[in-house]
């Protein structure tokens, strides 16, 4: 499947509860590489990448938090005015519609990281490569 | 009009009990001979239908129980053949069963005769408007108050449930002089008047008859106060007719019991023997003149106080108490019976597991809410907030639909509810009556 794995946690809001994730990773040694979080006025999903997804996931359930995987894209674009417009008037011409999106920093620092969730996967990825941007994969988002 | 039908209103007792006692007589025969699950009952329990020459045999009876209603579920209980019932009522049940009554056309007039007692002794004459904005369907509150009230000679305006500024406008406009619905609906109805300006003194209303959930002396008071009216509380279960079993009169000091109808005892739910005359136990009610679906000695698990004093009105009959609760785990909000479990039933459609849930009940503003807190498993868990909303929305609705009533859902995280050893207490109420 395209894109790279990406776990979500259901968070009720409630005090202590980000902590209680982000402490049950440190404990592990599990770094995140990308991190968002959608939430109401009842609750929220955290959504991350880390650097041992499955290990992660484990971890996570010992602890009894509700988590979920499922594919993302991420992309590498340049950090000038229009690149991500370029990007998202792309999908929107192929009728792709974004759930959510979120930016992480990269190892270099000078090219901007996005990860976008698309209601299709495939066809996203042909729209990226049409346009040339590049996707990022697992493996070259989980080297140090 | 001060009684409807003195005769049975105002009768001396050593009357009343020989006509109770004949009435029982005749009622303890006939479902021997046509229900066969109270012949069944009789016999087990060593019983023939010659034993019971009086009211005073009574507790020889075996006691009917809402369980008997579910076994013998839809019309297992009914005693007289299908084409002689004439309305059929049911009420919400605790396994996802409706329990279901049948009303010969005999039935239908002696609760509309109950009804139209109840209205009179609280002041409402022939030829006043009368507002119902009970529901109507298989609810009992509707069609019974709405019967009632056409047979005392009425204007009756069956506004139904729901639709809170229609329901303000038809009273606006039509100038009612009696309204028929819960008190809390009376009190949510009065606070939309009171917000359009209007003063307990220019709204038409004069008398309200109230019921179908439990409300207090204090409710009565804010009633009184911001709708100008003289407040009632009339009592009644589905099971055994509907509201009018009993109400109260101008007094308002109890509740008058249809008595020539009803036979009432009050019995220590545990032991099942009788308590002093005077004392708090459960009600326990026989049909005496009920042709469909006649009950004999059933126990409705509310728990209340009869008296038999005279009253200040004149009447001679006996007076329930308002309630004081219900010894099993219904709950009446606005009106209407739910049973926890009949929420579990609808979470249980979401996940293959068993949820954890708690039910919130509070009233605010004099209206009663409800709540579900369920706790989110990874079958409903989404990374996107929309689908979450959405299975929330799913849930409100199914809720919504199977009990009739506006339900809120919250999804929290497994663990954070309280779990519980041996018998679980999935409900919180909170509300103050």
């Amino acid at each position: 499947m395209a894109g790279i794995r990406q776990i979500s946690v259901f968070l009720s809001n409630q005090a202590g509860r980000l902590a209680e994730v982000t402490k049950t990773l440190a404990e592990n040694d599990i770094d995140i590489i990308a991190l968002s979080i959608a939430d109401t006025a009842q609750y929220g999903a955290l959504r991350i990448i880390t650097d041992d997804n499955d290990k992660a996931i484990r971890v996570l359930k010992e602890k009894s938090f509700v988590t979920k995987i499922n594919h993302v894209l991420g992309i590498e674009i340049p950090n000038e005015p229009g690149a991500l417009s370029k990007v998202l008037l792309a999908f929107d011409e192929k009728g792709i519609s974004v759930e959510y999106i979120y930016a992480f920093v990269g190892k270099s620092g000078i090219n901007a990281r996005v990860i976008i969730r698309v209601n299709d996967n495939d066809r996203g990825t042909e729209v990226l490569r049409s346009i040339g941007i590049p996707l990022i994969t697992e493996d070259e988002i989980l080297k140090k | 009009m001060k009684f409807y039908d003195k005769t049975h209103e105002c009768m001396e007792r050593p009357e009343l009990l020989k006509l109770q006692s004949e009435r029982l007589v005749a009622l303890v025969k006939k479902v021997y001979d046509n229900v066969p699950a109270y012949r069944k009952k009789m016999d087990e329990a060593g019983v023939a239908p010659e034993d019971i020459k009086g009211v005073e045999d009574i507790t020889k009876l075996p006691f009917t129980l809402k369980s008997d209603l579910r076994d013998n579920y839809p019309f297992g209980l009914f005693a007289v053949p299908m084409e002689k019932i004439n309305r059929i009522h049911a009420s919400s049940g605790t396994t996802g069963k409706q329990t279901v009554v049948g009303y010969t056309k005999g039935d239908l007039d002696v609760w509309s005769d109950c009804i139209s007692r109840g209205f009179v002794s609280c002041g409402i004459e022939p030829g006043y408007m009368v507002h119902v904005a009970y529901g109507y369907g298989l609810f009992t509150g509707g069609l019974g108050v709405h019967d009632g009230a056409t047979k005392l000679g009425c204007s009756v305006v069956p506004a139904s449930s729901g639709n809170t500024a229609r329901q303000v406008t038809l009273i606006e406009d039509f100038k009612p002089d009696a309204i028929c619905c819960t008190p809390s609906y009376a009190l949510f109805l009065a606070e939309e008047l009171r917000k359009k300006g209007h003063k307990p003194d220019d709204i038409s209303l004069k008398v309200g008859v109230f019921g179908a959930e439990p409300w207090s002396e204090a409710m009565r008071q804010e009633l009184e106060a911001n709708l100008g009216i003289k407040a009632c509380d009339i009592y009644g279960l589905s099971e055994i007719m509907g509201p009018g079993v009993a109400c109260e009169c101008e007094e308002r000091k109890g509740m008058h019991l249809q008595e020539d109808h009803f036979l009432v005892e009050v019995i220590d739910p545990n032991t099942g023997e009788h308590v002093k005359e005077g004392e708090s136990g459960e009600l326990v009610f026989t049909t005496l003149t009920k042709e469909g679906f006649p009950l004999i000695r059933y126990r409705t698990r509310d728990i209340s106080r009869v008296i038999y004093d005279k009253c200040a009105c004149g009447r001679t009959t006996a007076r329930i108490l308002k309630p004081q609760g219900r010894s099993d785990d219904m709950l009446i909000i606005r009106g209407v019976n739910v049973f926890p479990s009949q929420v579990e039933t609808v979470l249980m459609e979401f996940s293959e597991t068993s949820p954890y849930y708690m039910i919130y009940v509070d009233r605010q503003n004099n209206h009663d809410t409800m709540e579900v807190k369920v706790e989110m498993n990874e079958a409903f868990f989404s990374d996107k907030i929309s689908d979450i909303n959405g299975l929330e929305a799913r849930m409100k609705a199914r809720l919504n639909s199977l009990i009739g009533l506006s339900i809120g859902v919250t999804l929290v995280e497994p663990g954070s509810l309280p779990r519980f050893e041996g018998k679980s207490k999935h409900v919180v109420d909170s509300r103050k009556i």
